[in-house]
């Protein structure tokens, strides 16, 4: 049975493409079939961070404007072959992403995919209500920070009555996804604690990201961060995050902040 | 983490600069309208394949992979059994 997903947050550089490609690369690593679509017609992003920008022929647009066939849009990551990327347009504005067009593309890919990742733009305009329209399954991709869950709290309300399921008068699937989640400054008390997120979002936490160099490592290289290094702290957390997805329930990491030997010396001084 | 990566753990940022020149020069050149050449490519490559076969439309793939010196283009046809192909040519004449 195949499931669409919303990647969203409302705010902007939170993390949601970041997590996307991370998320739908650790389900395809558990042999499920994925897809990744980007929602950010004219700000394209997804391609980069997986690595596939130079592939890029036909996009999500191309497709429904009927240029270019579904399968032909598609393309199937080099690495793991469960794994494929429905870029969006560069060129194009966001009108050009009718809601009968998407409907249209979303149902095809269901039937291909288990399941079907979507990037959502930053904000809470069309092309944001589009991408989460159609979703069974949220991840609400929120900073420690005042102005992010503000604007998380705003999406949760969106999920709440502007997706298919709300109108339909069936609840959406919510989780929160903390991410940039630093364990230094959460331990100085200089960030949200996760229990204050939670608390003042009501929806339950689908894992912890912390903010880690791995993750522009990852993007440098054009790899998800869980293909790039497995075993770094932000990949485990994703690996983690995906188990609960699919309904395991495993104990919560919370990220520790790890001092370098300079920080041993000088304590605190030196975060 | 493998040898290569042990290595290479010095410097993202230069593979970092290099896809996104390698990405940019193509964007800029062609004012990010790619897609659309290529569309136009693909139609008219089809148009005169399919004056001698018949091409289902959904066996066709496109593949394209810039690089910094040059780019390929790749049209895939699947074409139709060779008996098929013999009959129809026979028809022709
Ligand atoms: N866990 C992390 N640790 C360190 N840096 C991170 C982490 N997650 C994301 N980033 C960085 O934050 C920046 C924004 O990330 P990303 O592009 O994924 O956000 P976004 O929500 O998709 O942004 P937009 O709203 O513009 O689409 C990127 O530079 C990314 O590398
Ligand atoms: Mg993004």
């Amino acid at each position: 049975m195949s499931k669409v997903l919303v990647v969203t947050s409302g705010k902007g550089g939170v993390g949601k493409t970041t997590s996307t490609a991370a998320l739908g690369a650790a389900l395809a690593q558990s042999g499920q079939n994925v897809v990744v679509v980007d929602f950010d017609v004219g700000l394209r992003n997804l391609d980069l961070v997986m690595g596939a920008e130079r592939r890029v022929v036909f996009d999500f647009i191309n497709v429904i404007n009927g240029d270019a066939k579904l399968a032909q849009a598609l393309i199937r990551d080099r690495r793991i072959d469960t794994l494929s990327l429905l870029p969006a347009s560069q060129t194009r504005d966001k009108d050009a992403l009718t809601p009968e067009g998407v409907a249209r593309v979303l149902d095809e890919l269901r039937e291909k995919f288990d399941w079907v990742i979507c990037d959502s733009p930053a904000g809470i305009e069309r092309g944001a209500l589009l991408a989460m329209y159609h979703a069974e399954v949220a991840v609400i991709v929120t900073n420690p920070e005042v102005s992010s869950v503000r604007d998380s709290d705003r999406i949760i309300g969106l999920l709440d009555s502007k997706t298919a399921k709300a109108e339909a008068g069936e609840k959406i699937d919510k989780h929160l996804l903390l991410t940039r989640y630093n364990a230094a400054r959460a331990a100085r008390g200089e960030m949200l604690k996760t229990e204050d997120v939670l608390d003042i979002l009501s929806i339950p936490l689908l894992g912890i990201i912390p903010e880690s160099e791995e993750v522009l490592r990852a993007s440098n290289l054009g790899a998800p961060v869980t293909l790039n290094n497995p075993t770094s702290a932000p990949a485990r957390a994703y690996f983690d995050a995906v188990k609960r997805l699919q309904g395991d329930s495993i104990a919560m990491t919370v990220p520790t902040a790890r001092r370098g030997l300079i920080g041993k010396l000088f304590g605190r001084r030196v975060a | 983490m493998s040898l290569w990566q042990m290595f290479s753990r010095r410097g993202s940022a230069p593979v970092a600069r290099e896809r996104l020149q390698i990405l940019l020069a193509h964007e800029r050149a062609l004012g990010g309208g790619q897609g659309d050449l290529v569309a136009v490519l693909q139609e008219e490559i089809l148009a005169v394949i399919a004056r001698h076969i018949a091409v289902d439309r959904d066996k066709v793939q496109v593949k394209l992979d810039r690089s910094k010196d040059y780019s390929t283009l790749e049209i895939d046809i699947e074409m139709p059994p060779i008996a098929t192909l013999a009959a129809a040519r026979a028809s022709l004449r």
